[in-house]
Formats: structure tokens, sequence, C-alpha cells
């Protein structure tokens, strides 16, 4: 091998590593920035973010918030029905923690519904409106009260406390329109399944 | 030079339109002459139709017509807002006309062919004559504007892509926003039953070309390409002689042939066959300055604009083989499918199933009575023999069939096992949202397993999640502020009580009540002022307006007298 030729080796050898070290500074660097941005975020935030923010209670905890903390100090991930086995599922994925099933001491999952007053048998006790996390419920002393739809989270925290048992849980258009498509779909497959 | 010539002309080649090679896809048997043996054919007209409004709630139908009212044909009978709308702040209400002269008996929730839910819809009760409003023809239509042509195509209400109630309106005017290099019309027509598109152009393909132009001048592209499968060879040359006639010379529309293979019609199939690009993951096909149209938009569109008709019939392909005549209709909106089957002689002894639209991305007709909308381009009377059962699903083999013909590049059995252990995470960055649901999967599957139900699933699973995390941010915030606002009263109580406001005595009381009264009337006063001075303000503008608008009127006419 001629020294020409050897140096010529040398110098495209030593040029890739250099080009290979700079790569890999540059993608560590760039990877050190990204998880950066999602660590500020604490864990008790991300945990929180996960959580349905029902703030019913059913866990044990006075909020979804209480209950983040909790998880976050070594709680069981398995408290929270309203959020079902999507939320345990991805709270077990955060902390990287075995699937549970939903701990049955704590209560059933149930599909998303809201409350209702009957309005003629309302007294106005305004029981309700306190009762409610989110002020959802609208009224006054010996008036009318109503929920705002849109902003109920189906926490059932206003049943309880109502004294002429006017509050009714329903279940939605929307959550009813999902549900149509999946069994619309459930139909379709089925006769896919004869057609093909 | 030989390498940096080699790139030029890779770089010409680049821009260049010609069909390349696309991913995945498979060739099927087409069942496409049993409907093309005879021409295009007027059905009668039918007793009842029931026009389709595209909703289910009367919330978002305007009506013009009440029931017992006698509209004629081309009549406008109300208005609509769509659904989808690309840019929210761009809706556009789509008009429903009246596809034959007769009576409005009712306004109810009927079955509707594309659609899964029921949708309200006017019945009308025809009368047979089939007297028409009067027409406003524009055969000049290059002299146009591109945003009047938007508006008339909005008027006569014009429906865009198939299976999604797309308003044409929506798309050329988001178009007209962005800077549109291509306008594609889709005349693939890859599903193998349907040949809707295909007779149009045979029998029609003058007008087809013309109304590509109008799409094309209304949404100021530069270039407009027909693009048409290579199996369809009689279409093509119509295509070609229609082209060469001097009436067309003046029209700047190409045609481009494509090879046949499913689904090469695909929205971002097509673009990716003629121009080598591929539709970047949730955007639109707009994005990257391309548009798609399909072949009867085109002549929805001509006969909008040329004719001045609006949109109230379409080309529908009646076909399978529990029909003895199998056919294209030019069908009016509204009609039921019953009524279409009988006019082709359905054999009810040997008719297992029906289905709206294609054989594989079709939907299974469960009631016969459902009318034809804007959007139902074929309808097909199976037997056993051509559509038999399925066997019952098996385990994935892992074969990797599905992931050779997948035309979006996805890996379907990867897809299908993070489907059913519900890892909603795994499945987005897969590319989930990229499959098109084509089908192609599913028909090479040796183990009969519905891996597009399994997708069509765990798409309304995600978005049905992200709408649960969406809601939950709403509740947090209004609990946070619940919380603020407990803690708020209970410190003003507090302070209350600390220091509890004087008693006003009689004599300050009154002062209070009086000095309140004065400003009340000060207040009223003045704002009765400005409101009065508003007011002057207003009439005078208008009147200034008016003797405007007159001088406007006045100046044009030849020969006024000074």
């Amino acid at each position: 091998m001629s020294p020409f030729i050897s140096s010529w080796l040398v110098q495209i050898s030593v040029s890739t590593i250099l080009l290979l070290a700079a790569l890999t500074i540059i993608t560590r660097v760039s990877h050190y920035l990204r998880t950066q941005k999602t660590s500020q975020a604490s864990l008790v935030g991300r945990i929180n973010h996960l959580l349905p923010q029902t703030q019913c209670g059913q866990c044990g905890h006075l909020g979804c918030l209480p209950y983040a903390r909790a998880i976050s100090s070594g709680e069981a991930i398995n408290k929270c029905p309203p959020g079902g086995m999507e939320t345990i599922r991805d709270l077990a994925e955060l902390l990287n923690e075995t699937e549970l099933t939903l701990d049955p001491a704590h209560g059933q999952f149930k599909p998303f519904s809201v409350a209702v007053i009957r309005e003629q048998e309302c007294i106005g006790c305004t029981k309700c409106i306190q009762a409610c996390p989110v002020d959802a419920v609208l009224g006054g002393p010996k008036l009318m009260h109503t929920v705002i739809e849109a902003e109920c989270t189906g926490c059932d925290l206003c049943v309880e406390p109502c004294p002429v048992d006017c509050i009714d849980m329903i279940v939605t258009a929307s959550t009813a329109k999902l549900e149509f498509s999946n069994a619309s779909y459930a139909g379709s497959h089925d006769q896919r399944l004869n057609r093909l | 030079m030989s390498i940096l010539s080699f790139l030029a002309t890779k770089i010409r080649r680049g821009n260049a339109l010609y069909a390349r090679h696309i991913p995945g896809g498979i060739k099927l048997f087409p069942h496409k002459k049993e409907s093309l043996r005879s021409r295009i054919m007027s059905t009668p007209i039918p007793e009842q139709l029931h026009i389709p409004t595209e909703s289910d709630n009367s919330s978002a139908l305007s009506s013009l017509v009440k029931v017992g009212d006698r509209v004629l044909k081309y009549q406008n009978l109300g208005f609509y807002t769509p659904k989808t709308s690309q840019d929210n702040n761009q809706t556009h209400n789509i008009p429903i006309h009246a596809p034959t002269s007769g009576t409005v008996t009712a306004i109810e929730l009927v079955a509707v062919a594309s659609a899964h839910s029921e949708q309200l819809c006017i019945q009308l009760k025809t009368d047979g004559l089939d007297e028409e409003v009067p027409l406003q023809e524009e055969p000049d239509y290059q002299g146009l504007e591109p945003s009047q042509l938007v508006k008339k195509i909005t008027n006569a209400g014009v429906m865009g892509v198939r299976n999604a109630d797309f308003p044409v309106a929506n798309k050329l005017s988001s178009a007209s926003n962005r800077n549109i290099n291509l306008l594609i019309i889709n005349a693939t027509e890859c599903e193998p039953y349907i040949s809707a598109d295909e007779a149009l152009i045979r029998e029609r393909a003058d007008s087809v070309i013309l109304g590509a132009d109008i799409l094309r001048i209304a949404s100021q592209a530069e270039r407009c390409v027909i693009a048409i499968e290579d199996s369809k060879k009689e279409a093509i040359a119509a295509l070609i002689h229609a082209s060469t006639t001097p009436a067309l010379e003046k029209v700047k529309v190409e045609i481009q042939i494509i090879p046949s293979k499913y689904p090469a019609g695909g929205e971002k199939q097509i673009i990716q066959c003629l121009t080598g690009k591929e539709v970047p993951s949730g955007k639109h096909p707009a994005s990257i300055g391309i548009l798609t149209q399909n072949t009867d938009t085109a002549y929805a569109t001509f006969k909008a604009i040329i004719e001045g008709k609006s949109c109230i019939s379409r080309i529908t392909t009646l076909t399978g083989k529990a029909l003895k005549t199998p056919k294209n209709f030019e069908t009016l909106i509204g009609t039921s499918a019953t009524f279409l089957f009988e006019l082709c002689g359905v054999n009810r002894s040997t008719k297992t199933n029906s289905i709206a639209g294609g054989s594989l991305t079709g939907r299974q007709l469960t009631n016969e009575n459902a009318v034809i909308d804007k959007t139902s381009n074929c309808l097909i009377a199976g037997t056993l023999e051509e559509f038999p059962v399925k066997p019952p699903p098996q385990a994935c083999i892992r074969c990797g069939f599905c992931a050779d013909v997948c035309p979006a590049k996805l890996l379907p059995q990867q897809l299908l096992a993070f489907a059913q252990s519900e890892n909603n995470n795994e499945l987005s960055k897969h590319g989930l949202f990229d499959c098109i649901e084509c089908g192609a999967c599913d028909y090479v599957c040796p183990s009969h397993i519905p891996l597009v139900n399994h997708y069509q699933e765990s798409k309304s699973r995600i978005h049905a999640r992200e709408l649960s995390l969406e809601k939950s941010q709403q509740w947090q915030q209004r609990f946070q502020f619940h919380q603020y606002r407990i803690k708020r009263d209970k410190e003003l109580a507090l302070a209350r009580k600390a220091n509890p406001p004087k008693q006003k005595t009689h004599t300050e009381r009154q002062e209070s009540s009086a000095q309140s009264h004065m400003e009340q009337e000060f207040f009223s006063k003045e704002k009765a002022s400005r409101e009065i001075a508003a007011a002057v303000a207003r009439v005078k503008a208008r009147r200034n307006q008016a003797t405007t608008k007159n001088e406007l009127k006045k100046e044009p006419m030849p020969g006024d007298s000074e």
C-alpha cells in the first residue's frame, strides 16, 4: 500500500469519526432539550392532566389534584371510577407501573352522564348549588334551578343532597352519538364479513 | 457533467405530470361491463321524492317552503348549514332544490343511502308535469370572475367528495386563499362495480371537460388534469375526441392516463401518482397546492353554470347479479332505492344483500327505502354467489400481505395488535390517522380479519378520549374558579363581620336616593340625546348613499338630457 493511499484512508476515517461524533452530540443535545421541556411540568401536574377532573371524590380525596398528589407519593392508581380503564392505562404508562383493574371499593365505571333537574319539582333550596364543584347549577333561593349541560362533569355530588330527589343522571346526546357510531361500525363490520 | 445533467432531468421530470408507481394496491376483477351495456337513462318521475337535507335536526335547516306548498322544478326549497367546513369562518349555506314539480307533503326523518343515520327529508308528492322555474344560462363563463363562479356553484347546490357531505364551494373558496397550481379531476373510479363516471365520460365528455375548465377558473389553478385509468379505453377515446373538437379549443384541460389499480382513485393516491408528492399527514392537499374534484362534480358544475340548472340529479350505477338489466341511471335526488331496483327488474329470491357505494368501501343498505342523495354513485343488489358468506376471522399469522398492499405504507398487522390492546399512543405513532380505509388489507387477509373495522373503532375511541381530555381541562378550570370564589366569599363575609357598614340616617338615605335619581335622569338624558344624534347621522348616511346610487344609475344611460 502506497503512503499516498494510506494517508488518504486515514483522512477519510478521521473525518468520518468526527462527523459521527458531531452528529451524536447534536442528537443528544436536541433530545435533552426536548425532554427538558416535558419534565418542566411536574409529575403531579402530569398525573392531574390524565385524571378526568370530575372532582367527584370517589377516590376518597377532595378532588382530582389531591388524588394526583397521593398517586405521586405512592397511592394505587385504580381508584378513579369515572376515568375507567382508559385513565388507569394512561397512568400506568406514565408511571411505568402495572395495569390494575378498577378497585370496586370506590365504585363502578359508568358511561358519561349529566345531571338534569326536573324543574317542576325543584323547590329552590340551593343545596345542589353548594354541592356542585364546578358551579354548573344555576338558580337562587326559592327559585327554580337548572344545570348547564355543557359544564356538568357528571360527578353525582348534587344528587344526594337534594331533599326532593328531583335530579336525574342522564346519558347525553353526545355520548349516545359516540356509542351509536360504535354500534353502527359493529353492524357494518358484520355485514362486511358476510360480503367479503 | 453527466451527473449534473442527470440531476437536471430528474428535477425537470419531478415537476412534470406522468403516471408514477404508487405503493401497495391490488388488482381487482372489474364488474363494469354489465352496467355499461346500455346508455345512461333518465328514470321516470317517481310518485314520491324525499329530498335529503344532510342534517338530523331542524336547527341546521332553514326551510323556505311549508307543508302544502306547490313547488316547481329547480325551485329553492331551503338551506342547510353543513357540519364539515374547512375553515370555521367560511361556512356556506347549501341550498336544496326541488327535482321536479309537485306538492310538499311533509318534512320527516328518512334513511339516506350514503349516510349512517336518518336525515330530515322534504317529502314531495310529484304531479308529473315537470314544470320548471325560468333558468339563467351563462354560456360565456370565461369572462366571469372566480368569486362569481364560486357563488353560482354554491347557489346551484353542487356537492363535493363522495362519501362526505363536503360542499365544493368550501373547497374552492379555501383554495382561492392559497396558491393552487394543479386541479385534478378524478375520473379513476377504481371500485370494481361502479361505472357512473365512465358512462358519464363516454356520453358527455365535452360537458365534463367544460365543467373541469370552469372549476379550474373558479379555483384559480394554473393547470387542470383529468386523470383516468388505462382500462377505460372508450372513455379515454371520448375524452380525446371531445378535447380536439373546435368548440373546446380554448379550454385548457389536459388528460392523463394512469395504470388501473385499487385504490388509485384515493385523493392522496392520485396526487402521489400524478405528481410524486405526498400529502402531509393530517393536512389537506391544498397545503401542497393541489386540489382534487370528482367527475360528477365537474359535470354538475357544467350544468350549474352553462345551462343554469341546479344540482337535482346524479348518475347512479345500478348493478349486481340480482338485477336483470344493470344500468346507469340519471336519477333525481330523493328517489328511493326500491324504486330503482324495481326499474332494473330485481330478482327478490336471489338477492341476498344490497350495498350503497362500491363493493369495498360502500356500506350495507339495511333499509331498502333509503333515498339517493348527491353523493350516492352506486347501488349493488348482490347474490350469494357474488358475495359469499365470509368465514369467521382467525388469528393473525403475520404473513405481511396487508403491509404489501397498503397504499398508505402502514403496517396493518402491527396496527391490529395495537387496536386489540387499545394502545392509543402507539396507534397514533404508527399512523392510524393516515389510513384511508380502502379495505385492501381486508381483501388480501388470509385469516379473514376485518382490519378496517378495527381501525374505525380505534379512530372513534381515540377521538372520544381526546374529547374527554379537552373537557377535563375545562372542568379543572371551573373547579379552580369555584375554589377561588368560595375563598373570596368567605373573606368578604369575614371582612363585613369585622367592620359592618354604617347604618345610614334617614336624611342621608334621602339625599343619596335623590342624587341617584338625578344621576339616572342625567344619564338617561345624555343617552337619549346621543341616540337621537346617531339616528340622524344614520338617516343622513342612507340618504347620501341613495343619491349616489341614483347618480350611478343615471350615468350610464346614453342620451340623458343634462
